[in-house]
């Protein structure tokens, strides 16, 4: 399988920290590749890295043959990269149908087009792909309603939608299930699971073991900047130094 | 038709009849006389064009006024250079105010939130000071720059051959005299596009792009849009709203004095939009509309009308009555204005058109019974 996302010699620091050390890492096409660590691993930080949010002082980050460094956020999400946030971050003050419109147009329109003189009852295209998303992540029936007063779980759906409509390459969640209860967890999992068949690359950022053991294909360990550990799952839950680095062991 | 939804060619279709009756509808107000017309359709559009700005993207800015000066003024050098006809006049000041807004939002839409704000008040206030005293050629400082008999108008002169003779000519369109009621309803006919132009902004995929602006610009970004080209096409298109507003007051009464660029004509625009609704359609239009009557109407009452109106009081209750309601009108009509203000923003922070909306729920719930009224927002 090729290479979609190549991160190589990535290294970050703040101040006196260093965040990231030496990171290397190859997410293959297609694959869904988490990236665990205690608090602190700079796991966080190797996700800012990938969207524009900050720049590594050496390494490069290549995303389909195209350096994704020194480039704005927009001009990543138009490179076909999609992300969703710890907390989600959503249009609360729009419906949720104006909320997928939105990134629908992103795609079809470009970064920016001066449409002033369009009518958006006019797009059938993107309101017939709005909808057809909404279906598939079970929003349909609220698809009027204003998107602030959706449920902590209902925002995540919503905004995994407004990601999925654009068809990314490569889909960023970091820990998508964050703050939410087991029932809520478990429902974003059979949500990540069914979308996992359009065969959209992902990495997941993640705390909870439950939810990475349930959707990774290979997994990355970030330990005090470094990547300790890298292979499937079931490698990964035997592996020594893991375990270490979670109990905070004193590994020099 | 005019691809409008239903919905919003219906409200097109009031707003015509609604402005075209203008005269008719005002009279029992006694705010029937031309003058006052002319300014309630030159501010409606001038709210409108700011709505468009900060109803969408939130942005508020403190300097339209700027916009409104500069259209005043290019409509007065064009009437000076190049003909009365109002229609070269109100296209220049679009044109330049236009000008002038990208190069003052370019650089104040760098900043968001209260920095904006600070920054298109000091360019506001810059632009006051340059037309107050700095430009003087231009702008004939502190007297105002106004019309003068021994201007060239080579297009009139050189082209049509008009001759204005010894009196100092007024704006006309191809004969029709822009003052009276021609000029409210060549103002009126303005008014009437721009509306119509503001409700295609906002059902167009660039609006809801705005107003998602307001909404969360930070997922905006992430979702694929470049937020800042966006918002400076909104300025611009707000400050082109304010320089043809300027142009229009020019047009009515051929003068432009630097004081049209005060702070305090910006904060007025502000003040109509949040009083009307903002982010409404309508609500801008009714701000400007109230504000502009109110000080209209205020303005004349003085103590000895008063007087007249608590006569049916004992002698001393009446003096105090006509010193107490004296310091709301006349003069001191801001004090009114500034009360209801302050109500409406706390009782009805959505403004005129969320007591609309209210009035019209409880209506509609009565008509239907209990339960399941209609949540469509009004606009």
């Amino acid at each position: 399988m090729a290479t979609l996302l190549d991160v190589q010699g990535v290294n970050k620091t703040f101040g006196g920290l260093k965040a990231l050390d030496d990171v290397n890492l190859k997410v293959e096409e297609g694959s869904v590749h988490a990236i665990i660590g205690p608090n602190g691993a700079g796991k966080s930080t190797l996700l800012n890295c990938f969207v524009g949010r900050l720049k590594p002082d050496t390494g490069t980050v290549m995303f389909a043959g195209k350096s994704l460094l020194g480039i704005l956020p927009h001009q990543i999400n138009q490179a076909g990269v999609a992300r969703v946030f710890q907390t989600p971050e959503i249009f609360a003050d729009l419906t949720l149908h104006e909320n997928v419109m939105i990134p629908t147009f992103a795609k079809t329109d470009g970064a920016f087009r001066i449409n002033a003189w369009q009518a958006v009852s006019g797009r059938k295209d993107v309101h017939e792909r709005a909808d057809a998303i909404l279906q598939d992540v079970g929003l349909y029936e609220k698809r009027n309603d204003h998107s602030g007063s959706l449920s902590r779980g209902d925002k995540r759906r919503l905004e995994l939608a407004m990601c999925l409509v654009q068809d990314p390459k490569l889909l960023l969640l970091d820990e998508p299930t964050a703050g939410m209860s087991r029932a809520d967890t478990n429902n974003t999992i059979d949500l990540l699971k069914k979308i996992g068949e359009r065969g959209i690359t992902k990495i997941i950022i993640e705390h909870d073991m439950h939810v990475v053991f349930s959707l990774a294909d290979k997994v990355s360990v970030l330990a005090r900047g470094h990547v300790i550990a890298e292979g499937s799952p079931d490698e990964i839950k035997g592996d020594a130094r893991v375990q270490e680095a979670y109990l905070g062991g004193t590994h020099p | 038709m005019l691809n409008l939804a239903r919905k919003d060619l219906l409200l097109l279709a009031g707003f015509i009849i609604a402005v075209a009756a203008g005269p008719v509808i005002m009279t029992p107000l006694g705010l029937d006389y031309p003058d006052i017309l002319q300014k309630f359709a030159i501010f409606g559009i001038f709210a409108i064009g700011f709505n468009i700005l900060f109803g969408l993207t939130g942005y508020l800015s403190f300097g339209h006024a700027a916009f409104l000066g500069v259209g005043s003024y290019t409509a007065v050098w064009s009437f000076k250079l190049f003909s009365m006809n109002p229609l070269p006049a109100i296209i220049f000041s679009v044109i330049l105010a236009g000008l002038f807004s990208a190069l003052i939002g370019f650089v104040s839409l760098r900043r968001s939130g209260i920095y904006f704000s600070i920054l298109t008040l000091a360019f506001a206030q810059m632009s006051y000071n340059l037309a107050y005293s700095v430009l003087t050629p231009i702008t004939n400082g502190e007297t105002g720059l106004q019309l003068e008999q021994a201007d060239p108008r080579w297009l009139d002169t050189a082209v049509f051959g008009l001759d204005y003779g010894a009196a100092l000519p007024s704006s006309s369109l191809f004969g029709v005299s822009m003052t009276g009621y021609p000029g409210f309803y060549f103002c009126a006919a303005l008014l009437v596009i721009c509306f119509y132009i503001s409700i295609r902004i906002f059902r167009s995929p660039f609006g809801m792009v705005l107003k998602a602006v307001s909404s969360n610009q930070n997922r905006l970004n992430y979702t694929g849009i470049n937020t800042r080209p966006y918002t400076l096409t909104a300025f611009i298109i707000s400050g082109m709203y304010a320089g043809l507003a300027g142009g229009l007051l020019a047009v009515t009464d051929p003068l432009a004095g630097a004081e049209r660029m005060q702070w305090t004509a910006s904060g007025e625009v502000v003040l109509m939009t949040i009083l009307g609704g903002t982010g409404t359609l309508l609500g801008p239009v009714l701000g400007a509309g109230i504000i502009k009557g109110a000080e209209a109407k205020l303005s004349q009452y003085n103590d000895s009308i008063l007087t007249g109106f608590y006569d049916f009081l004992p002698e001393t209750l009446q003096h105090a009555m006509v010193s107490i309601s004296g310091l709301f009108v006349g003069e001191g009509w801001h004090l009114t204005l500034g009360a209801a203000f302050m109500l409406v923003v706390i009782f009805l922070p959505g403004g005129v058109m969320e007591g609309v909306r209210r009035i019209g729920r409880l209506f509609s719930k009565r008509k239907r019974g209990s339960g399941d009224a209609a949540s469509q927002p009004a606009e």
